[in-house]
């Protein structure tokens, strides 16, 4: 329906994450695949908006991170902005687009205030940003963990221990040059992402920083994921599920021997 | 390999004294290795029968690494996990990616590089550590007595400075009347033949190493984070060498010998400290440090804590100086003892307690 | 036992004591402690080391008499005499 929807070049509005399980036929066999099965002759130039992410105690069904998933396809553009300049640039990226582009807007940066450009054009696909800089340690991150990863930074730092941010804006196309650019100056990664650790999107970071800078690791790559189980209503233990900022800034210090 | 001083971080294993198939018994030395501090003989922990050794003379291996695999009685063959050094690490060097690249291009042994990363591993950081610091000496070949003084200066200079620079020290000194034990002692002495002849020395040791059972926190070393207080008293003793140098090996269990025991104990260190062949757990336990330098020389010294140690014990030489007693100026011999301890674990109320103590035995030298 | 055969006893037994030392080069009239840099552990091995030498027992008290290389010779060869003919 959507794809169909699309294919008229009618651009549908946002929904939740959740709910695309319900869609995931028009997404993956037809929205992804017609530019290939038509031979070039039909395009979707679709964007989809979705609030994905868990944090406000929606419980097991409403609180998903399934960007990975989606991700996963070739055919489709998958988007994770987590600042406000984001949320307008690569929306207006997105829907410049001939392809179909699924922007996951984390729900808890809802309330997030910031400064935009109004005559900022619309952000390139595909490319990372670096939002803090350092030299101890690598954090990577997209989206709802982006906050959490610069407060876990903001607290290394007490520590003496300065730690890049990368913020992937953009998980497919993935920018593994500004990944490894930075694992090269730092020498250790940690993945912090909100995903389900199994067959995260993180183990994919992970892989392809094994597969192309192994040589430049200090230590093993590490991931900060959500706890495998559906996500927990009450407050303390979804907390408990989620990545948090003690978890990240326990991970940095684990990975850097800097503990006990 | 035993960590035999803090700063050590690998020796060169010269020889083995028990082969394959040897008993081995707690105590026995079963192989010397060739450290900044000499020739020393290593103990072994347990009894049992050695199965295997690991590292052949000549090798030059890090701190930690297994040098043999002893079958402890009970243990059937072949299953023995490795006892001859506590916490084993992994057969496989733990080292990161790009540490190992980056020793290959410095030219550094990753075999010899201490890891602090987790678990052990080594990382850049350390490689470039150990690039830093003078190449181990070649395998083998013993070291020439100038580089074994020039790394045993490093070493000195290494633990002093990490003890400078993390442990908050505190200072305090007492003069001792010496002469109800210096009479005492050339008493004993006439009644003694010459072998068996007492250094007024033995009195100071002895002495400390009572008074330490008053005062118990200062015999303690700093052991992961904590401070562990020691039931035994191994007092460790600052020997200087012939030709520079100094060594601190302990007296194992200074407070239960006797005078004449301990003085015999306090030769035979001597002797071995000067002409090789200190055993390893001479090096590696003493509790508290006891530093003189001796009656050639000056009237205090106020000593460095030697890491992981909390205090170290000085004393002066022994000279006339004019004392008053009930009233009266008479010359006295007289000694200054002096406490440097660290303030994490003591204080100077407690460190005086101590100081008193000692002066108080030595007022009744027939009872040390 | 000559004066001679004295003094090559006692020097002897300090090369034993000071290993490093040049002997040959020793002043025999300034104090051996200072010259040798000998502390309290190596006089004793010293008068342990003549004991054995010469069968000599040297009390405490006689301790100055052997300062320098001359006067131990001094003293041990009196010593010496006087142990022999008893």
């Amino acid at each position: 329906m959507i794809a169909n929807f699309a294919a008229m070049d009618v651009r549908p509005g946002s929904m939740g994450c959740p709910f695309s399980l319900l869609a995931l036929d028009q997404i993956v066999n037809n929205a992804a695949t017609l530019r290939h099965m038509s031979g070039g002759q039909l395009s979707v130039p679709l964007v989809v908006r979705m609030a994905t992410g868990g944090g406000r105690q929606l419980a097991a069904q409403h609180s998903h991170s399934l960007e990975g998933w989606f991700a996963h396809i070739p055919g489709i553009k998958v988007l994770a902005p987590a600042t406000p300049a984001d949320a307008r640039g690569l929306l207006l990226a997105a829907l410049e687009d001939p392809d179909p582009v699924f922007v996951f807007e984390h729900a808890t940066l809802y309330p997030t205030e910031g400064e935009v450009d109004e005559s900022a054009g619309p952000a390139e696909i595909g490319r990372a940003a670096v939002r803090r800089e350092g030299s101890a340690v690598t954090l990577i991150t997209y989206g709802g963990s982006l906050p959490k990863a610069l407060q876990a930074a903001d607290r290394l730092a007490v520590e003496g221990l300065e730690a890049e941010v990368i913020d992937l804006r953009s998980l497919r196309p993935l920018d593994t040059r500004a990944i490894l650019a930075s694992v090269a100056r730092t020498h250790r990664a940690v993945i912090v992402d909100e995903g389900w650790r199994m067959c995260s999107f993180a183990a994919e970071v992970s892989a392809q920083i094994m597969e192309q800078g192994f040589y430049d690791l200090d230590g093993p790559v590490a991931r900060v994921c959500s706890a495998e189980v559906p996500m927990p209503y009450a407050k303390h233990m979804e907390d408990a599920a989620l990545p948090q900022v003690a978890t990240i800034v326990a991970t940095v210090q684990e990975r850097l021997g800097r503990r006990g | 390999m035993p960590i035999l001083g803090a700063d050590m971080t690998a020796g060169t294993l010269v020889a083995w004294r028990k082969q394959p198939g040897d008993a081995v018994k707690r105590g026995d030395i079963i192989a010397e290795v060739e450290t900044d501090k000499g020739l020393i003989d290593v103990e072994v922990f347990v009894s049992g029968v050695l199965e295997k050794i690991l590292v052949a003379p000549g090798a030059t291996v890090p701190t930690g690494a297994v040098l043999a695999v002893i079958r402890e009685e009970g243990e059937a063959p072949g299953v023995a996990p490795p006892a001859a050094v506590p916490a084993a690490p992994p057969a496989r060097l733990r080292i990161s990616p790009t540490a190992k690249r980056l020793a290959e291009e410095l030219g550094v042994d990753p075999a010899t590089v201490r890891g602090t990363g987790p678990d052990g591993a080594i990382t850049r950081e350390d490689v470039e550590r150990a690039a830093a610091r003078p190449a181990v000496a070649p395998p083998a070949a013993p070291l020439a007595e100038a580089d074994r003084m020039a790394r045993m200066r490093q070493t000195i200079g290494a633990a002093m400075a990490r003890s400078k620079r993390e442990i908050p020290h505190y200072y305090l000194a007492t003069t001792i009347d010496m002469h109800r034990a210096m009479a005492w002692l050339a008493e004993a002495n006439l009644r003694r033949p010459v072998t068996e002849r007492l250094l007024y020395g033995v009195l100071l040791l002895k002495a400390v190493a009572l008074a330490l059972r008053e005062v118990p926190e200062l015999n303690a070393v700093w052991r992961g984070g904590q401070v562990v207080r020691s039931e035994a008293v191994h007092l460790g003793v600052a020997l200087s060498l012939r030709g520079g140098g100094l060594v601190a090996p302990a007296l194992h269990d200074a407070d239960r010998q006797s005078l004449g025991d301990l003085m015999r104990s306090f030769r035979d260190l001597v002797q071995r400290a000067r002409t090789g062949g200190l055993r390893s757990s001479e090096l590696s336990d003493p509790t508290i440090t006891v530093t003189s330098l001796g009656d050639q020389g000056v009237d205090s010294v106020f000593g460095i804590v030697y890491p992981p140690q909390v205090a170290i014990v000085g004393f002066g030489r022994v000279a006339e100086r004019p004392w008053s007693v009930d009233g009266t100026i008479v010359s006295r011999p007289v000694v200054t003892a002096t406490l440097a301890a660290d303030h994490r674990v003591s204080d100077g109320h407690r460190g005086s307690r101590f100081l008193a103590a000692v002066d108080r035995l030595l007022h009744e030298p027939a009872r040390l | 036992m000559t004066r001679d055969e004295v003094r090559a006893t006692v020097l002897r037994v300090l090369g034993d004591i000071a290993p490093e030392a040049d002997l040959a080069s020793l002043k025999p009239d300034v104090a051996l402690r200072e010259q040798l840099d000998l502390d309290s552990m190596d006089v004793l091995n010293f008068v342990v080391g003549l004991h054995a030498a010469l069968g000599v027992e040297i009390p405490e008290a006689d301790y100055p008499k052997f300062a320098t290389l001359d006067g131990g010779v001094e003293y041990l060869t009196g010593r010496h005499a006087a142990d022999a003919r008893r």
